[in-house]
């Protein structure tokens, strides 16, 4: 059983999905029970999987490994260590929840369940693939369900959302593709596998190809962050897509570019990252102030927690930069594990925290007021005490108020970026700042005020919303107040892989 | 010289094919009107007891028969079953789009029939005469088949295009063999390759443009495509997805075989002029798609662009991953191309319409068929694990590995670009809401044919070891 553990997990949300196209037409409600069951079962065996794992351990684990196309050397290879753990459980996690909140979906129920169960088994493959082929295939598997689900139950400018998001990442995915063959072609013995690339270092003596492939690859992962300026796709996207799919948007599929970041382009080109990290570092730096900045002068509730992810997201190249920076440089070591840290840290609690704050949004906009302009409220806190105590934490999570998971991400990643590029990580605090304002201001605007006649008889939470954001919160706090289980498990794989990469 | 009777045995698919040709011909005298479709059965049972012997070759010592002029080997064989498997499926589809369409439709079947045995013949044409003879017959059955409906002006105009344009590039062609023979004396490719390093450039180069021009012509490439999409709008529906596959895979056997064997010992910059070809292909072909508002005329264009990436197979003839990227492709463009191409016949039996317009909605409208064209198309831009993927990975590792980077560059390029029509028909059958609600059923035969595509473009994208083994195996046999 544990031997499969992970090929279980990433295909049972697929058994699922196909259990429901077979669901004959008018079941509806059997089509969310199922999908329900198998996310949820999903979940369970990802939170299962902290069993067999040995958390004190670096390197890969519970792999499994078969030949998938042995006459080039493609595998079918899953494995799992500290940095893809905690994201696994997130993808699990957001899964069942935004299942739960899409219960009262009721156009095209079947595609949609189908579509967003597909989606899952892409996401989770992504986190445990280590093949390069098989990492291709579960990246672009995730790509269709997203096209379909903001084109289909999205907001009004959906059609063109979907396909500029369709774009811009086939863009990527396909000058990753070039980067994988270059790899492939100057390994011996030829291979597609992660790791033993890894090992080889196949381009290390050749520097004008490792840089094609570098570039290759930062294309992809760029655009997934979204890094400045590749980044305007996700307005757009994240603005239009149904509530669930932003959750799932915001809180996996970003986190998949900076997963790449960490797991391949940092390990497989350390030198090439090395030589571009400031390069990286500003963009990541521009993201920063720009998000801020952009999302406080936004009106649209919506867009401001789009925008605010460009900022959060440049957090956490800040801090994978600063790691490359480091690379060769043994005084440096220390900052850059800190730096790698608090990035990776960043990653999930950017993914619970935006998870969130999109569901905050949907809860506002999808069956209440149908509205979710900043200025269209004010007084709501009167009104809806549990929706206001949620969103404030959620809110005050994403400022990085101290007590809560963003607080412990960013403190990590200043501390670590400022021993590598103390000038740019001055300028990046203000990024700070701006979101705090920022997201006051929010708060001030929408809760807080004289209340607004029209919004007199909203009601507040209903059982399945409370039941799809508790959970979020309670992590916030409780990672926010006691971060050390989730970063032992970090820091166990970010340390062996500094040490590997020197 | 006598010839040994192992010849004649390893020439039973050949046989086969034109006595079945024929008996269809011979029963389509006695089958009443108005069940016609026992011809097409017929001739469906005769095509697939024909794949029996050509798979039986299969791993077979590749030579060559009737005094080196017709080739055995792993890569014709391939060809082979690609070309009838795909007769198959166009037939199954013309099942029930033709009748009412056409007095003659019993005819169209043994047309269909001989004009596999033609593309059979041209993949494995290892002669210049016998190349041109099998052209000739394929091309003389196209003709007419592209013209099929003749009460249909667009019918008749795509089959007196197809001929006009078709008899030029065959009599350019022609005289490249002539000249090349002139050159070196012999019209056996094998010959040819021996004595192809003396002989004058200037004179080869003229050879070998107007070589590529006629098989060009046969395949839609840059500058030789004009015709496709005339051709492709005018006939019949199935006829065409018969033109996009069927032919297209023999032009390009043809195409690969004369190159690689006979060209490629010479000192012409063969690769870099392959090479730019392709790219010119992908690009024009694709531009020219993106504005087009007819499923026909699209899918045409479209198939341009495949002839681009094709040829990026054959420009990295000398890597390893080079021809057999080319047969993967070809194995994956053909089972999606013609799962396109069904659904076309099934939206253009019900609705009458070819034109984009009429696939609004059609995920409402009938749920499988949309689900189907929604993966043919997926497949075709080269989203995983779909067969299109598969095969558009391997030509670019056999671009990179042969050291064309820019050209996988290019590739690349493309492929974004064509993502953007290509997504236009999944947006219109998904998210654009249907004139009339009323589902549309499929009828049998197509829904079978629908199915084996189906089937196939995902097979090669998520179990491809069985088609690498066969393209690895297929290009080490081309050359001996």
């Amino acid at each position: 059983m544990e031997s499969y553990l992970l090929t279980i997990t990433v295909f049972l949300p697929l058994a699922g999905g196909l259990l429901i196209l077979l669901t004959p037409k008018g079941r509806e409600e059997t089509m969310r029970w199922v999908a329900l069951a198998t996310s949820g079962l999903a979940f369970l065996a990802s939170l299962w999987l902290l069993g067999p794992f040995d958390l004190g351990a670096a390197g890969m684990q519970l792999q499994e490994r078969y030949a998938w196309i042995p006459t080039i050397g493609v595998n079918y290879h899953l494995g799992i260590d500290g940095l893809s753990l905690p994201l696994f459980i997130l993808t699990a996690l957001l899964s069942v929840l935004s299942v739960v909140y899409s219960w009262k979906v009721d156009q095209r129920v079947k595609e949609y369940l189908f579509l967003f169960l597909l989606l899952e088994t892409g996401m989770l493959g992504v986190f445990v693939a280590l093949d390069f082929f098989l990492f291709y295939v579960f990246w672009e598997v995730t790509l269709v369900p997203m096209y379909f689900l903001i084109g289909i139950w999205g907001g009004p400018r959906r059609e063109y959302a979907a396909i500029k998001f369709f774009l811009y990442t086939v863009v990527g995915t396909l000058a990753m593709l070039l980067g994988i063959l270059l790899l492939y072609f100057n390994a011996d013995p030829r291979t597609f596998g992660i790791l033993e690339l890894i090992e080889q270092q196949p381009l290390a003596r050749a520097p004008m190809l490792a840089a094609l492939a570098f570039w290759g690859f930062f294309l992809s992962f760029a655009i997934k962050v979204p890094m400045w300026p590749f980044h305007t796709w996700l307005p757009d996207a994240h603005v239009e897509a149904p509530t669930a799919g932003s959750v799932i948007l915001a809180g996996v599929l970003l986190k998949m570019g900076t997963y790449g970041f960490v797991r391949i382009s940092l390990p497989m080109f350390p030198e090439t990252f090395k030589a571009y990290a400031l390069v990286i570092a500003i963009l990541a730096l521009i993201g920063i102030v720009y998000g801020a900045l952009v999302a406080m002068a936004q009106p649209d509730l919506k867009k401001l927690v789009a925008y605010s992810s460009v900022n959060h997201m440049g957090y956490v190249m800040l801090g994978v930069a600063a790691a490359a920076a480091a690379v060769g440089v043994p005084e440096k070591a220390r900052a850059a594990t800190i730096a790698l840290n608090g990035a990776v840290f960043e990653m999930v609690a950017h993914g619970v925290i935006t998870g969130a704050l999109f569901l905050i949004v949907g809860v506002i906009y999808d069956y209440r007021a149908h509205v979710r302009g900043v200025d269209d409220f004010g007084g709501l806190g009167a009104r809806l005490p549990l929706y206001t105590g949620v969103t404030s934490v959620a809110m005050l999570a994403s400022l990085g108020l101290p007590g809560l998971m963003g607080f412990v991400a960013e403190f990590l990643i200043f501390v670590g970026a400022f021993g590598v590029f103390p000038e740019l990580t001055a300028v990046a605090v203000t990024g700070i700042l701006f979101s705090a304002a920022m997201f006051l201001w929010t708060i001030q605007r929408i809760f807080l005020g004289t209340p607004n006649p029209r919004w007199a008889d909203l009601p507040d939470l209903d059982r399945r919303e409370a039941i799809s954001l508790a959970p979020l919160v309670a992590i916030i706090v409780f990672f926010g107040v006691y971060p050390r289980p989730l970063l032992d498990l970090i820091n166990t794989a970010m340390t062996s892989l500094m040490v590997a990469i020197r | 010289m006598p010839m040994p009777p192992g010849d004649l045995w390893s020439l039973a698919p050949e046989f086969w094919l034109a006595a079945l040709g024929i008996g269809l011909l011979v029963l389509d005298l006695f089958v009443p009107e108005g069940r016609k479709r026992i011809v097409g059965w017929v001739a469906i049972a005769g095509l697939a007891l024909g794949l029996l012997p050509i798979a039986g070759m299969l791993g077979g010592p590749a030579r060559t028969v009737l005094l080196g002029a017709y080739a055995v080997d792993g890569f014709a064989v391939v060809f082979k079953l690609v070309i009838v498997a795909a007769t198959i499926l166009v037939i199954l589809s013309a099942l029930d789009s033709l009748s009412g369409r056409t007095g003659f439709e019993g005819e169209l079947y043994a047309l269909l029939t001989l004009s596999s045995l033609g593309l059979v013949m041209m993949a494995a044409s290892a002669d210049l005469i016998v190349l041109a003879l099998s052209i000739e017959f394929v091309s003389l059955s196209s003709y007419v088949l592209a013209g099929y409906f003749k009460e249909d002006r667009k019918s008749a105009e795509a089959g007196i295009k197809y001929f006009l344009f078709g008899a030029g590039a065959s009599a350019v062609m022609l005289y490249g063999f002539s000249i090349v023979y002139g050159l070196t004396g012999h019209t056996s490719l094998y010959a040819i390759a021996l004595q192809v390093r003396d002989a004058p450039q200037p004179a080869l180069v003229l050879a070998l443009v107007m070589v590529l021009a006629g098989l060009g012509f046969k395949v839609s490439m840059v500058p030789f495509h004009q015709w496709t999409p005339d051709v492709y709008e005018g006939a019949p529906t199935s006829v065409a997805a018969y033109l996009s596959v069927a032919s297209k895979a023999a032009g390009f056997a043809a195409l690969v075989r004369v190159l690689v064997v006979a060209f490629a010992p010479s000192s012409v910059e063969l690769v870099a002029l392959v090479a730019g070809l392709a790219a010119v292909t992908m690009t024009v072909g694709n531009l020219i798609a993106l504005p087009q508002t007819n499923i026909k005329r699209m899918l045409a264009y479209s198939s341009v662009a495949h002839a681009g990436f094709l040829l990026m197979g054959v420009a990295a003839f000398n890597a390893e991953f080079g021809t057999p990227g080319l047969v993967v492709y070809v194995i994956a463009y053909a089972f999606t191309n013609l799962g396109a191409f069904l659904v076309a016949v099934a939206v253009e039996g019900r609705l009458g319409t070819t034109e984009l317009s009429g696939y609004a909605g059609l995920a409402q409208r009938s749920p499988a068929l949309a689900a189907a064209m929604a993966l043919f198309m997926l497949s075709l831009i080269g989203i995983p694990p779909t067969a299109g993927f598969f095969g558009k990975f391997y030509i670019f590792a056999g671009a990179i590995q042969a050291g064309l980077l820019w050209l996988a560059v290019a590739g690349v390029v493309n492929s974004v670009v064509a993502l953007y029509y290509y997504a236009n028909v999944i947006r219109l059958m998904y998210l654009v809401a249907p004139e009339s609600p009323l589902p549309l059923a499929e009828p049998t035969a197509l829904r079978l044919a629908l199915g084996i595509s189906a089937l196939g473009t995902l097979a090669i994208g998520l179990f491809p070891q069985p088609f690498v083994a066969l393209a690895g195996a297929a290009a080490l046999l081309l050359r001996f």
